[in-house]
């Protein structure tokens, strides 16, 4: 495995007027790495998500993606040059079918948007490769339903495989499993557990057992700053962090 | 390897689907017998025309790329205006005089948009009544350019290719406009029918899922908006060769509402409703301005009410509704 961090984040900080969101965080991801970002509500883990993804503007800090600076770019040139993330809630083209959904993102991937003149045979290749990508998260049947006329369980999933369809290298999961009923969680733990090996992770998750399960290393956040890093193990016998965030949860 | 179907993007056709082709033949065989059988009405029949192509370039952004805007008449007007000077000032020729006229809207098109297409929702719909509201009122006080209020008067239209007169018959603009309509028509399917086409629909669903998906959301509303509004001068164009006039209501609020209301009563994002809107709604206030000259304001208003209640798609949904009810009726019947 290369030394180099795939994504190098340094120095990180953002407020909002008096309100801090966002203090002097370093986080480096290497190649596949499997990093889960906890920390109480308002901790500041979807704000972390959205600097990260440009739809914020850091006050300052670094934010490097294969060491080339990308603090300043707009979010759809981060996520082109390899940085995908999920959305806490669904954010679906809800009048299409799930495999146009993902077809898309492909088209975009391999540059064939613009095309203004009818769809050639890439679209075709598109639309196949969607096709596999959702018969391997086990929604393959769901391809030419609506996804508005999908259950909810598999329309997360669908956020993920629009991620998942952009090849990304860093891959940012804001809460994969959020909302989703107990008996069908499984799903969607499997196809975490199944992400390709070389994908550099990190997912925010309030569920501790997803976290824990599928962490090798856990950053807990408190009021924008970290509060504690480290395995799984050493954070579930943190007491700080028991007093802060786990308290009440049985590990 | 099994073949995946594409969804609303077409496959390719394994043969000629000659049924649909008939379907699509028909506004054209219509207006061509329109010509041959209301050779007394050219002039209207190209006025529908021309709000025909106006409308549809507001469906490739109202429509498809769900930008919602109240400023399209600046592109028309500005269209019209260009063709008209362009006439006056350097050439007769109508084909030269069109050209500039799709490129000086497209470029306002291009400038304007670049200025506000940042924006969202009401911001946005107020930043399109500020700039056609601007554009008017240069208009009306340049008058050394435009003609002010009593508007551009004095051009000149040299016959088309140098052989066919637009005469006061309106033979000449009426196959013309016909022509431009037709290619347009095929320029803005294609479009709307490609992957760039699918991305604008993609953004009008949810611009958030888009720019996640490295969608350049602003270059992609960008360019429709300026296609749009090349076509909407194109239009104007028309107007200016087929009347030899332009008036300041080419630029007016009034004009935006009016094509807003052709496109929403046909029906947006099929195309086909902007030719059915600009034929119901002219057909409907040349009847009724017959029998009072207010009163077709009202039954064009009720309409479009009835329309937006009870056909989401717009008139275009006609047929769907009537089948679908049709089919209830035999079903109860048979029940």
């Amino acid at each position: 495995m290369s030394a180099e961090p795939v994504l190098s984040i340094r120095g990180l900080n953002k407020s909002f007027g008096a309100l801090v969101v966002a203090q002097g965080i370093d986080v480096d991801l290497m190649p596949g790495a499997r990093v889960g970002l906890i920390g109480p509500n308002g901790a500041g883990k979807t704000t972390f998500v959205n600097l990260l993804t440009g739809f914020l503007k850091p006050d300052s800090g670094t934010i490097r993606l294969d060491g080339i600076p990308i603090e300043h770019m707009a979010p759809e040139m981060r996520v082109r040059r390899g940085l995908a993330r999920t959305h806490q809630i669904n954010a679906l083209l809800r009048e299409d079918t799930t495999r146009e959904n993902v077809a898309i993102a492909v088209a975009e991937r391999e540059r064939y948007a613009w095309r203004m003149m009818r769809f050639g045979p890439q679209w075709r290749r598109c639309c196949e490769e969607a096709q596999e990508l959702l018969n391997s998260l086990g929604i393959g049947d769901a391809g030419d339903r609506v996804v508005r006329e999908l259950p909810y369980g598999q329309q997360r999933l669908l956020e993920i495989a629009f991620a998942l369809a952009l090849k990304p290298r860093v891959l940012l999961l804001d809460e994969p499993a959020a909302g989703v009923p107990s008996e069908e969680a499984h799903r969607i733990h499997d196809v975490l557990d199944r992400l390709p090996k070389e994908m550099a992770i990190l997912i925010i998750e309030h569920d501790m057992e997803v976290i824990f399960r599928f962490a090798r290393e856990i950053i807990v956040l408190l009021q924008g700053r970290v509060l504690t890093r480290g395995e799984p193990a050493q954070i579930a016998a943190n007491p700080e962090v028991r007093a802060v965030y786990l308290g009440r949860t049985v590990v | 390897m099994t073949t995946i179907p594409t969804g609303k993007t077409p496959a390719v056709p394994a043969g000629i689907n000659w049924l649909g082709l008939a379907g699509h033949a028909v506004p054209w065989v219509i207006a061509i017998v329109y010509y041959f059988m209301a050779a007394d009405y050219l002039t209207f029949g190209t006025q529908i025309m021309i709000w025909i192509l106006f409308a549809m370039s507001l469906d490739l952004v109202l429509g498809y790329a769900g930008i919602v805007t109240l400023g399209h008449a600046a592109f028309f007007g500005i269209g019209a205006y260009a063709a008209g000077i362009f006439s006056i000032h350097v050439s007769g020729d109508p084909i030269l005089g069109h050209l500039v006229a799709i490129v000086v809207a497209a470029l306002a098109g291009l400038i304007t948009g670049a200025m506000i297409l940042h924006t969202t929702g009401v911001t946005f719909l107020m930043l399109t009544l500020a700039i056609v509201s601007v554009i008017f009122e240069y208009a009306n006080q340049a008058k050394w350019l435009t003609g002010g209020d009593d508007g551009l008067q004095g051009m000149v239209i040299n016959p088309l290719f140098g052989v066919y007169p637009f005469n006061i018959f309106g033979n000449t603009a009426y196959i013309y406009t016909m022509v431009v309509l037709f290619v347009w028509f095929l320029i803005a399917r294609r479009l709307v029918r490609s992957p760039f086409g699918r991305s604008l629909d993609g953004i009008r669903q949810n611009p958030r899922r888009m720019r996640a998906i490295g969608t350049p959301v602003w270059w992609r509303l960008l360019a429709i908006y300026t296609i749009s509004a090349a076509i909407a001068g194109s239009a104007g164009a028309l107007s200016a060769h087929s009347t030899r006039f332009v008036g300041l209501d080419t630029l007016s609020l009034l004009t935006s509402g009016i094509v807003t209301v052709i496109l929403i009563l046909g029906g947006t994002r099929r195309l086909y409703g902007a030719f059915v809107g600009a034929v119901v709604y002219f057909y409907v206030q040349d009847w009724t301005a017959k029998i009072s000259p207010y009163f077709w304001e009202i039954i064009v208003g009720g309409m479009l009410i009835a329309t937006v209640l009870f056909l989401e798609g717009g008139l275009m949904d006609l047929g769907r509704v009537a089948r679908n009810l049709f089919l209830r009726l035999r079903r109860s019947r048979t029940a």
